[in-house]
């Protein structure tokens, strides 16, 4: 009860904040919007010219320093009056915490090198590409820490040279550039209905530059991808590609729970051994809808027995139309 | 005052608030004193839910008694680009059951991004009597056997709509279990649908139904079909076409253009999957008349694209595929003068290369020829801030501006500057703006300028931008309208969040994937912060088995009277105070 008091009192300091900022902005206001204006009018300039570099540096500058927001000590018991005060409150622990050892120790197992490495070279929607490296955040964060402060932002004459680093690791990222995946599907799938003759079979491919991209799920892990066909061209080819999508998902489950994960190495066998035989891979772009990956013990029951021809579409994928 | 309200007579307050349809308005209403909050609450027949997880169906019903119409939103917007793991939740069953016993004269059902299973629709066929429209906008989770049954026992349907909805084991039978006395039907869209339906049952349905104003529909339906469905229903506001090939035969061809004149009351356009152009100019002679065009599906290019666009002179909404390019939307900019709304589509987006020549400038030509211009949604490849800066003062009326540059966190590409410039102007002048999308290489500088400048923005999404806390402290702290906040690849933080934590109860959800939150601060937020759920996804397993310092994959905060939620898959934790 006392606890749920204190979080309700806390709770409007935070609020204030916000004024209190506004007030410490608040005899800078005119200067501010007329040079606000100022910046916002177009004027363009030779790459290197150095007004609008130095401006914005000042800006930066400034603003922060009025903000008194992460630079020093001192400014920020100012700033945030309850956190100083109060005995649990966020930024006093969030400071402890940033000092605290333990992402020393952090282990880099869960994101091997070895499986990003070759993923990014995937044309495979790998989720975790984008996700930032957490021992590189961590020693950021790290940093941060020992300044006490987070430090200015980069002003603009390091922007460009940053944005140039940052744009040399491109590869695929997930839900980038935004556009609903449900369209892809759409739009490619069309293709094969509209023109259902020799021809459109014999360069399947070729009707359609887009993604087919298929909802792929693997059985004993709860959580999707999808990947796109488009880019493989065999059945070799994107059993591979998914070897490497699941394993980063696997050894995260491993970790967790041991029992009832199976053998990577199986999952490729599983696609090609099922399929390979019964359609020719370009039939088998044009029709599937979703993969399933199945354990090694399933696919051996399945291609052994005479159920095999009923079995495989309903398992798998193939909702021929 | 408040004897004055007290002594008006209740049913002519009542009569009053049936002309007030706006929830904002309803809402006022019903915060003016307690006996106004009794009377709204009686006779309100519509509800907006914007987030499933925000209330409990048991709260709706008890306080509103007399719905007529639900509508309801499910997953984070992120989920359409695949953002949001399968299986995060959005099930609208709960609902369904708990609106099934309280409201058999429910009437309306909408579901955005919503998990609508086979059985929910089961339940929505056979609990309300006078049941009149669905609709499932990029919902999923069902297949037509539940469409077979609503559309089996829903007698009074006026309404389905299937829009971007995933529909699973598509047989195209459930059309003929409309039955024959049904004639109800004023829109059907079923464009979503990836096998072919029953055509005898279509035709037939759409010749029954005499109110039919809107239909759409699939791929899958031919061209040499199309004709024969218009001559069935020549008063068709909007029309979706399937596939839109066939070889060209003159016969096919005057048939078509003859059904297309006869429908005087077209005004809105869309499908023409796998356009053959020799038939476009069948479309002609209603051109004049549409006001929307949706060629998002159409493969058309160059100057069949060009002209078919050029001919709708009053067009006010045009979807359509990079393909015009440049010059096309010059062309569209000189003849197209009440267009209030633009979006332009990447056909390849995945592509290392631009495939046509579609740059600022065809954005630039529409700002200029078209001063009704309200809301734009452009992919592209480059873009400069003397562009933007254009688009920003010709454009006074943006309510919505997204601006997608495909390859993230380019610069201008003439200067090779960052873009705050461009998007500083462009929130400066938007005043009305209320949906703001950035792209390209940005620094806080831009989100200083939308902190500082756009005070009615509702909507923001962020990606690749932003150099550290003060990106983010900017937007919450000074974005005072600030509903939804989505924000991916960004090094944004602890700091800004915590900071902002109370602005966070003022906003219906924050999305942050690929950020620099730390699990620490996840668990304080949601300590500190009962009235919102603060969840993070982490497919990587538990957080808390890593260092609290280590950043979380996802985090999705949203504000709730409900609280923390009870279907949360294995990947999902929610940091309520009982839990952590």
């Amino acid at each position: 009860m006392e606890g749920f008091s204190k979080n309700v009192e806390a709770c409007p300091r935070l609020l204030d904040l916000i004024p209190k900022e506004r007030e410490l902005l608040g005899d800078r206001e005119d200067e501010r919007s007329s040079s606000e204006e100022k910046k916002l009018e177009l004027r363009l300039g030779l790459p290197g010219e150095d007004w609008p570099l130095k401006n914005t540096r000042e800006r930066h500058e400034s603003q922060l320093n009025s903000f008194g927001y992460f630079t020093n000590g001192n400014n920020q018991t100012q700033k945030f009056p309850s956190s100083a005060e109060n005995s649990h409150v966020w930024f006093h622990q969030q400071q402890k915490g940033q000092v605290a050892p333990p992402f020393l120790t952090f282990p880099s197992s869960t994101t091997p090198p070895t499986a990003t490495a070759p993923q990014q070279s995937l044309p495979v929607m790998a989720k975790e590409s984008s996700q930032p490296c957490c021992n590189k955040a961590v020693v950021e964060l790290q940093q941060c820490a020992e300044k006490k402060a987070f430090s200015p932002p980069a002003p603009a004459n390091t922007a460009v040279p940053n944005s140039s680093q940052k744009r040399t690791a491109p590869g695929p990222v997930v839900g980038w550039p935004p556009i609903r995946s449900f369209r892809k599907n759409l739009a490619s799938s069309s293709g094969s209905y509209s023109k259902p003759t020799v021809e459109s079979l014999n360069k399947p491919v070729e009707t359609c530059k887009k993604g087919l991209f298929v909802k792929i799920n693997m059985e004993g892990v709860p959580i999707g991808r999808k990947v796109d066909l488009k880019a493989y061209d065999s059945y070799e080819k994107l059993s591979s590609a998914v070897d490497e999508l699941f394993r980063g998902l696997l050894a995260a489950q491993i970790d967790s729970s041991s029992n009832g994960i199976m053998n990577k190495q199986e999952e490729g066998k599983a696609i090609t051994g099922c399929l390979s035989g019964d359609v020719p891979w370009h039939m088998f772009v044009s029709t599937v809808k979703r993969l399933r990956v199945l354990k090694s013990s399933e696919v051996s029951a399945l291609s052994r027995g005479s159920i095999k021809q009923e079995k495989v579409p309903g398992n798998y994928v193939n909702k021929l139309r | 005052m408040l004897r004055k309200a007290s002594s008006f007579p209740e049913e002519m307050l009542e009569h009053v608030l049936s002309f007030i349809t706006s929830d904002k308005d309803r809402n006022a209403v019903s915060l003016v004193c307690k006996s106004w909050y009794e009377i709204e609450r009686w006779c309100r027949k519509r509800i907006f839910v914007g987030n499933c997880y925000a209330v409990r169906p048991e709260m709706v019903i008890r306080r509103f008694p007399e719905l007529r119409s639900v509508e309801l939103k499910g997953k984070p917007h992120f989920a359409d680009f695949d953002l949001v793991p399968d299986g995060w939740g959005g099930c609208v069953y709960p609902w369904i059951a708990a609106l099934a016993t309280a409201y058999p004269l429910l009437e309306e059902i909408k579901l955005k991004r919503m998990v609508v299973s086979d059985e929910s629709l089961e339940v929505i066929a056979k609990s309300f009597k006078n049941f009149k429209v669905l609709v499932l906008s990029s919902c999923e989770g069902f297949s037509t056997d539940g469409l077979a049954a609503v559309a089996a026992n829903c007698r009074n349907l006026r309404g389905l709509d299937l829009r971007e909805s995933e529909v699973d084991d598509p047989s195209g039978q459930w059309l003929s279990r409309f039955p024959d006395s049904f004639t109800s039907l004023a829109s059907l869209n079923i464009s979503c649908l990836g096998a072919e339906v029953s055509f005898s049952a279509l035709e037939r349905l759409v010749g029954r139904c005499p109110d039919l104003k809107s239909l759409r529909l699939n791929h899958a339906v031919p061209l040499d079909k199309l004709a024969n469905l218009l001559r069935g229903a020549p008063q068709l506001v909007e029309l979706g076409t399937g596939a839109y090939s066939a070889e060209l035969q003159p016969d096919v061809f005057s048939n078509l253009a003859g059904a297309f004149s006869g429908c005087k009351e077209l005004r809105s356009l869309s499908g023409f999957w796998n356009v053959f152009p020799g038939y476009l100019p069948a479309v002609y002679p209603v051109c004049s008349g549409l006001t929307s065009l949706n060629l998002r599906d159409a493969n058309i290019q160059g100057a069949d694209l060009i002209k078919l666009v050029s001919q709708c002179r009053s067009l006010q909404r045009l979807w359509v595929l990079d393909y015009i390019e440049d010059i096309g939307l010059e062309e569209l900019a000189a003849c197209c003068k009440d267009l209030t709304e633009l979006r332009v589509f990447p056909s390849d987006p995945y592509g290392a290369e631009p495939n046509v020549s579609l740059t600022e400038r065809g954005l630039v030509s529409v700002s200029e020829g078209c001063p009704k211009l309200q809301s734009v949604l452009y992919f592209c490849r480059q873009m400069t801030n003397a562009a933007l800066v254009t688009i920003a003062k010709n454009s006074p009326r943006m309510t919505c501006f997204r601006l997608c540059i495909i390859e993230p966190r380019a610069p201008d590409y003439q200067t090779l500057q960052p873009l705050d410039l461009g998007f500083g102007a462009i929130v400066e002048n938007y005043k009305d703006l209320r949906r703001l999308s950035l792209s390209g290489l940005l620094t806080d500088r831009v989100f200083e300028y939308i902190g500082t400048y756009a005070k009615k923005l509702e909507m923001l999404s962020v990606a690749f931008a932003g150099d550290s806390d003060m990106g983010l402290h900017h937007v919450l702290s000074g974005c005072a309208k600030l509903c939804k906040l989505e924000i991916r690849d960004c090094p944004f933080g602890d700091n800004a969040l915590l900071a902002n934590a109370a602005k966070l109860e003022t906003m219906r959800s924050l999305w942050m994937s690929s950020c620099s939150v730390s699990f620490r601060a996840c668990k304080l937020l949601g300590q500190k912060m009962p009235r919102l759920n603060v969840e993070v996804i982490d497919e990587r397993g538990p957080p808390d088995l890593r260092p609290e310092n280590c950043p979380v994959e996802k985090l999705y905060i949203y504000r709730t009277i409900a609280g923390p939620r009870f279907d949360m898959p294995g990947f999902v934790w929610t940091m309520n105070g009982d839990s952590v």
